[in-house]
Formats: C-alpha cells, structure tokens, sequence
C-alpha cells in the first residue's frame, strides 16, 4: 500500500470538519471523494498536502514517510491543485508556466509537455489576466505535468472545465497511474477515470467545542 | 539557483507591470519631502535641521506603501499554497520576496536621494551619508516589514495593521540612520551611527525570514 491515511481529524477555525478519516490507496491507484457541501473534501486535501495540520491521526506515503515527520520530503512528493489557479493576471500564459517550471525544477521539455497537455499552445502570449475561468483553469492544472509527483491532489478540477478539457484531465489522471502514481480527487461531477470512491459526511454538529483556547 | 531567480524575476516583472506599483514609493517620498518646505517654511536653516530625520521617516513611509500586498496578493489567487509546496523553503521564498521588494522600493530611495536632499538645503557633506545610510538601511525596512506582511496576510483590510505592527520595529533604522546623516551635515563622525545601523539590518537579515515564514504558515492553515 502507497498512500495510508488512518484516523484523520481536522479543524477549521475551530469546529471540525474532519473525523476519523481512513483510507488506503495503491500505486496507481485513484480515489474519488464525494460528499454534500461542507462534508471536509477541501480539508482533507489540504491536511494530505501537509498545508493543515491535522488534530488526530496522519498518513504514510511509501510505507515509511509519515505526513508531519518531514514536511519537505512530503511536499516533495505531492501536487496539489486548489480551488484557485496559482495563476498570475499580470503575466502571459507563456511566463505563468514557466515561473512554475522553474520553480518546480521542470526543463523545456516539460514546459513544452504542459502546455500540449491542455491545449494551452494557441495563448502562450495572451495575458492570462485576459483568460476565460477555464482556461486559467487548464494553465493551474498545466501545473501537475511540470514536475513527477506521486500523489496528485485535485480540488474541483473540474470547474469551469469544458468537455474536451475535462477529457484530457480525466486522460492525464489514467496516464499519471499508469505510471503507478496515486491521485486523491474531490469532485462532483462523473471524471471518468476508473478509482474507489470515498463519501465524505459533515460531522455532526456537536463537535463546536473548540480545543483551540485562542479559538474558544 | 534558477528557482531563485524565477521568482525574482516574477517579482519584478510583477512589480514593473501595470497595477505593480513599483515606482509609487518613490513618488510618495518625493511628495512627502516636497511637502515639508511648504509646512516648515523654506528658511535654508529650519529645513537643514530636520532633513536628515525628515528624509529617513519619508523613506519608512514610501516602503510600508507597497507591503501589505507583498504576501496578500499570492495568497488570494492561491500562489502562496503552491509556492509552500515548492522546494524551496518558505524562508527562503520569503527572503527573495523580500529582496524583490527592496529592489523595487528601497533602493530607488537610495538613488534618488542626493536629489532630495539638495531641495532640504541637507549640507553637501551629508550627500554620500544619506545614499550610504539609505541603501544600509532600507533592507532592513523591507525584511522587516515582511514580518508584518505574513501575520496580516488573512485580513481584508491589513494595511492598517500592517502599519501599527511594523513601525515600532523600524525604530531602530530610524534613530540610526537619521543619525548618521545629521551627524555628518554637523561635522561630526558619522561612523558610529553608521555601523549600528548596517548592524540593525543585519541582524534583521537573518532573523526575519524565520519569523515571517512561521506566521505563513500559521496562516496557510
């Protein structure tokens, strides 16, 4: 087993959103998270991308690397795409990625593999302050493709997404397993890509007690 | 090496671009120094006197300016949560980001400054101090100041916070590099002043990035 998360709790500002979160995932393996509005997807991809620390519990990736113990090597070893782009207005498509690829240590082939994965060639040079929602969209996901990372962590990936950008999505997720990567996915709508599905709750509401004192 | 300049590149290409508001320190300073003839009196003895502390409390103010988006704007288009998962260390992108940001403002003061100082009547003998004090010093006014921009980095309207956190700890630059140039326009030996000061940002130097990178990433939370 790759990726084994055991009884993970979490808060947010105060209140938990999280609680005895457990799952375990194979190489290659993808997990598809539903659940209302509110039932913790966005935390939980958070706390697995090490931004949130969890209150309880944790997860081992590779069977020897704990979540917390070494957050560098953790990060090393994750990409994880947010509910917001990582997309500066101000800068061309062209320049957004390529920040990102050497920041990420991603040379021109790469760079040049992003940019075909979701059709971003045509608006290298527009700003990416003049993008449509999903094509800003299409150039956060380029991201993922820069730099091998075993564990993708995707919020919503979908949003804003047309149907032929979700398909190269969803032919980027079989491709990324198929080269024994693992992709953890909150989403609302069918991706397409075969995984296990984990349905997430909102805890019941009797947990506000905040553990916090600066919270309480 | 490269991820390093990639975001200082950024950051300039940012700063420099429409809504960047590079340059906008720099014009603040001049404005705020062109003001004080025109409330002091222009009696070349009156504005003599208060040129090296006015010019020094111009140049504090002309870098908070620009501080409360160091951090805020990455943070609202979701680049700060990526750029904490990049390689680099967040003191790291901390300290780069705050370089940038002294690239951008405090060191256009420095180079304007002999300028400046002329219009205060700041005696010839002051000139070189002033440049010397202002380039030693306003790193320190930058790092600083990213201490500030980390801990208001969730709030709407932070710049005002910002403000009140930061100020008190840009004291120190403050009476020291003030100081050192009043000390030169009076004939006296500047070199005291001087060290301490570069001392000042020194030490800021080291320590800051470590401060500002714990209150990120309380705040990426």
């Amino acid at each position: 087993m790759s990726l084994v998360v055991t009884d993970l709790a979490c808060r947010r500002a105060g209140r938990r959103v999280l609680d005895g979160v457990g799952f375990a995932l194979a190489p290659g393996g993808t997990l598809v998270l539903r659940g209302p509005n509110g039932a913790g997807k966005s935390t939980l991809l958070r706390a697995l991308a090490g931004l949130l620390p969890p209150e309880r519990g944790g997860a081992t990736l590779d069977g020897h690397l704990a979540l917390g113990d070494d957050p560098d090597g953790w990060a090393e070893r994750i990409a994880y795409a947010g509910h917001l782009d990582a997309v500066k207005a101000q800068l061309t498509v062209a320049e957004n990625l390529r920040f990102w690829a050497a920041l990420l240590g991603a040379d021109a082939t790469a760079e040049a593999e992003a940019l075909d994965a979701f059709a971003l060639a045509p608006i290298t040079s527009r700003l990416a302050g003049a993008c449509s929602a999903g094509q800003r969209r299409r150039l956060g996901l380029a991201r993922l493709a820069l730099a091998p990372r075993r564990l993708w962590l995707l919020d919503e990936p979908t949003v804003s997404l047309d149907a032929e950008a979700a398909e190269r999505l969803a032919a980027m997720i079989a491709s990324h397993s198929a080269r024994g990567g693992m992709t953890v996915v909150a989403t609302h709508v069918a991706l397409g890509v075969d995984g296990s599905e984990l349905r997430l709750l909102p805890p019941a509401a009797a947990s506000t007690a905040a553990a916090d004192p600066f919270l309480a | 090496m490269r991820a390093a300049r990639a975001i200082i590149g950024r950051e300039l290409s940012l700063a420099l671009r429409s809504g960047g508001g590079a340059g906008l320190g720099l014009a603040f300073f001049l404005i705020v120094v062109l003001l004080a003839p025109l409330g002091v009196g222009p009696e070349p003895q009156a504005l003599a006197g208060i040129a090296p502390g006015m010019l020094w409390i111009a140049a504090l103010l002309a870098c908070l300016l620009s501080l409360d988006r160091l951090f805020q704007a990455d943070a609202e288009d979701g680049s700060l949560d990526a750029l904490a998962l990049s390689p680099l260390p967040i003191e790291a992108i901390v300290a780069l980001k705050a370089l940038a940001h002294w690239l951008t403002t405090g060191l256009p003061l420095a180079v304007a400054a002999p300028l400046i100082g002329v219009t205060l009547q700041l005696p010839a003998a002051a000139q070189p101090w002033l440049v010397a004090s202002l380039a030693a010093g306003t790193p320190a006014l930058s790092f600083l100041g990213a201490i500030g921009a980390a801990v208001t980095v969730g709030l709407r309207r932070g710049g005002l916070l910002l403000s009140v956190l930061v100020l008190p700890l840009y004291l120190p630059t403050l009476i020291f590099g003030a100081r050192a140039v009043a000390a030169a326009a009076a004939g006296e030996n500047p070199w005291p002043a001087f060290l301490l000061l570069g001392g000042v940002t020194l030490g800021v130097l080291a320590g800051a990035p470590f401060a500002a990178a714990a209150a990120l990433r309380a705040n990426l939370r």
